[in-house]
């Protein structure tokens, strides 16, 4: 009896920590966002360095940053998203990454690097993988049929109620993410985008409540198929994901033509950046493979099939030219000077974006 | 008097004793420990009120119920719970309206019939709980078949607007847990005494008047179970409301998500859970307490 509840409590055990007992041999344990990485990079890395890559991937980074504060999550690469990463950088989670092992930087972009720079200042942390912006997805048949010349290039599609109004029975979604919307709205009504005040807060919140009645949902990523299907016409969403519909509603060839604009008066910026945690168990490893993934040649492998801006500069000539050449993945410069960061907010100031939101929302 | 139970008997007892221990109250001493801590940026994200079991006399009466408060004081939680009841309660009752006849048909069919019916209502299960909800988005849609139907039969001019809003969300979770109360009604129907109704035939009953004074209250215990098994689940629901709901659906496990992974608020979403827990044992207690009742009438 006691040998079978031992021998089932040591089952338990290698069962529940399959990352230890793999410890003596060469990985690397990934942790990455879904769907995105070029096709073969993963073998092609273990084939030069014979580090095993155990890839794992989440949909969300509230799951991911939920996971990495809970503690010993295991993981060697992570690549969390700015305020995610400010966050997990004030909370300790992650090492300073070591520059003499990480070649590569070289090749990265300056200018992304310097916006990255406003969560992470100096970027001792992290350094970027890929960079989009949040802007404004929409149906170019059903725009076009509601509002002849609507202004698909600016704000006033989303912040106008008068404008808005035209495409509420053909569905607006807004991204259920306050850390996002409200600074579009402080942003549109010419405030700092990355105000923490509480009456600029509210200003922001007043606005969104004006265009609610035209909205008929706040999701973070229903967008994505709505727009490819033509259920919804009008999403402020991620420039990946908008880009993304687009692709499948061109291959569903049902007559859905779906478009991402980076609105004129400018947008955030989103940055998913590698990082390592401070209690990584192969940080050497992670080191290696964060290193291979800012080879231009690997990283243009992964623009070119993930559709987004990656933090290469040196990538750029090897990128295909459909890619390089859309203002969706790489706008134009004078839209690139008019892109703006944010920062997470002191414990206040987020139960007051909370509350406004909840209020927008509900619509009380 | 003073005999000695042999061993086997004593572990039998003690498993389902030492199963609650281990994967409930463990757990939820854990969770009403970070219900009391305050948060903080760190990892775990909040801070310990307490380090070991002695310090808990040491600080007993200092305790912070400060995000049990702070639930109380905003009418977001209150009017989260309140909804989420009713929702739940709502789609509890429909699930009885439909689920009773299903299950008195399955159990009056023909014998050999019976395990295919059964069959038929569990059959949903083989796929995927999400797969089924994401199916409804299909159905629900303004261009979504049901929709079309009624456009094809002539019912309506203007497409119905269901998805996104409160009556998908009843209509997502009477469909998901119609089995739970089906299942438990064909348990107690099938296994009832049809002696019973041929006597109360025999002494002059009317069929209807048979059903209300002999077979209802023999499938009462059925609808117990079945009416819990459907109610507590969808009290605290996240992914049809999500995926079927509209922005003004407001229920207690999406708060709950919210506070946990957008707030990073591990204590407030602590408490959440704890007063939802709180609030499920009522309606346990009253069942508890009806069916005690029922064998004593017997």
């Amino acid at each position: 009896m006691q040998a079978i509840t031992a021998r089932l409590l040591a089952a338990a055990a290698i069962s529940f920590l399959p990352l230890n007992a793999a410890a003596q041999d060469q990985v690397v344990n990934v942790f990455n966002w879904s769907d995105y990485i070029g096709e073969g990079v993963l073998d092609d890395f273990t084939a030069e360095t014979g580090i095993k890559v155990v890839y794992d991937v989440y949909d969300t980074m509230e799951m991911m940053e939920a996971k990495l504060l809970a503690g010993s999550s295991g993981y060697d690469v992570i690549v969390p998203t700015d305020r995610n990463l400010q966050r997990l950088i004030k909370a300790e989670v992650l090492q300073k990454l070591d520059e003499s092992k990480l070649p590569n930087l070289k090749h990265q972009w300056e200018e992304i690097r310097q916006e990255l720079g406003a969560y992470d200042p100096d970027t001792q942390y992290s350094t970027n993988y890929m960079w989009g912006t949040t802007g404004i997805g929409y149906n170019v048949g059903k725009i076009e049929e509601r509002m002849p010349g609507a202004p698909v290039d600016s704000w006033d599609l989303i912040f106008d109620p008068e404008i808005i109004a035209k495409f509420a029975d053909c569905g607006v979604h807004l991204l259920d993410a306050p850390d996002d919307m409200i600074p579009a709205a402080l942003h549109y009504l010419g405030l700092n985008p990355n105000s923490k005040d509480s009456d600029e807060i509210r200003q922001a919140g007043e606005l969104l409540k004006s265009i609610r009645p035209h909205v008929q949902k706040f999701h973070s990523s229903e967008y994505i198929n709505g727009l490819a299907n033509g259920d919804i016409c009008l999403a402020v969403g991620y420039s990946g994901d908008v880009l993304q519909a687009r692709d499948r509603a061109a291959e569903a060839e049902n007559n859905v033509t779906v478009e991402y604009s980076i609105p004129k008066e400018g947008a955030m910026i989103w940055l998913d950046s590698f990082a390592v945690p401070a209690d990584a168990p192969h940080a050497d490893n992670a080191h290696a493979f964060i290193n291979f993934m800012l080879r231009p040649d690997i990283a243009a492998r992964n623009s070119n099939y993930v559709y987004y801006a990656n933090g290469s500069k040196a990538s750029q000539p090897m990128l295909d030219e459909e890619v390089l050449t859309d203002p969706a993945i790489y706008p134009d410069d004078d839209i690139v000077a008019k892109l703006y960061t944010t920062s997470i907010s002191p414990p206040r100031a987020q139960r007051t974006i909370t509350r406004v939101w909840t209020e927008v929302k509900t619509g009380q | 008097m003073g005999e000695r139970k042999t061993l086997g008997p004593r572990i039998a007892t003690w498993i389902p004793y030492a199963w609650l221990i281990i994967f409930f109250l463990a757990p939820f001493l854990i969770v009403f420990k970070i219900s009391l801590s305050e948060p903080t940026l760190a990892v775990p994200p909040y801070a310990p009120v307490f380090e070991s079991l002695a310090d808990i006399w040491v600080k007993i009466g200092a305790l912070s119920f400060a995000n049990y408060t702070w639930l109380a004081e905003d009418a977001l939680y209150i009017k989260a719970y309140g909804s989420s009841l009713w929702i739940a309660f709502v789609s509890t009752i429909l699930a009885f309206l439909i689920g009773y006849p299903i299950a008195y048909g399955m159990a009056r069919a023909p014998r050999g019939l019976r395990p295919i019916l059964l069959m038929m209502v569990i059959l949903p299960f083989w796929t995927s709980f999400l797969i089924r909800v994401y199916a409804w988005i299909g159905i629900l849609k303004p261009e979504g078949l049901l929709n079309q139907f009624l456009f094809f039969v002539g019912v309506i001019d203007q497409p119905l607007t269901i998805i996104n809003t409160n009556i998908a969300v009843y209509i997502g979770i009477v469909y998901s847990y119609l089995p739970f109360m089906v299942l438990p009604l064909y348990a107690s129907l099938e296994r009832m005494d049809e002696t019973l109704l041929e006597a109360a035939a025999d002494l002059g009953s009317t069929p209807l008047k048979t059903f209300w004074q002999v077979t209802f209250p023999l499938s009462l215990p059925g609808v117990f179970a079945g009416a819990l098994l459907v109610f507590i689940p969808a009290v605290g629901e996240f992914v049809i409301p999500d995926l079927l709901g509209g922005s003004e659906t407001l229920m207690i496990g999406r708060t709950l998500w919210n506070e946990f992974f957008f707030n990073r608020d591990w204590p407030v979403a602590s408490a959440v859970a704890i007063v939802l827990l709180a609030l499920l044992v009522v309606p346990i207690v009253i069942f508890q307490n009806a069916q005690a009742r029922m064998r004593e009438t017997r």
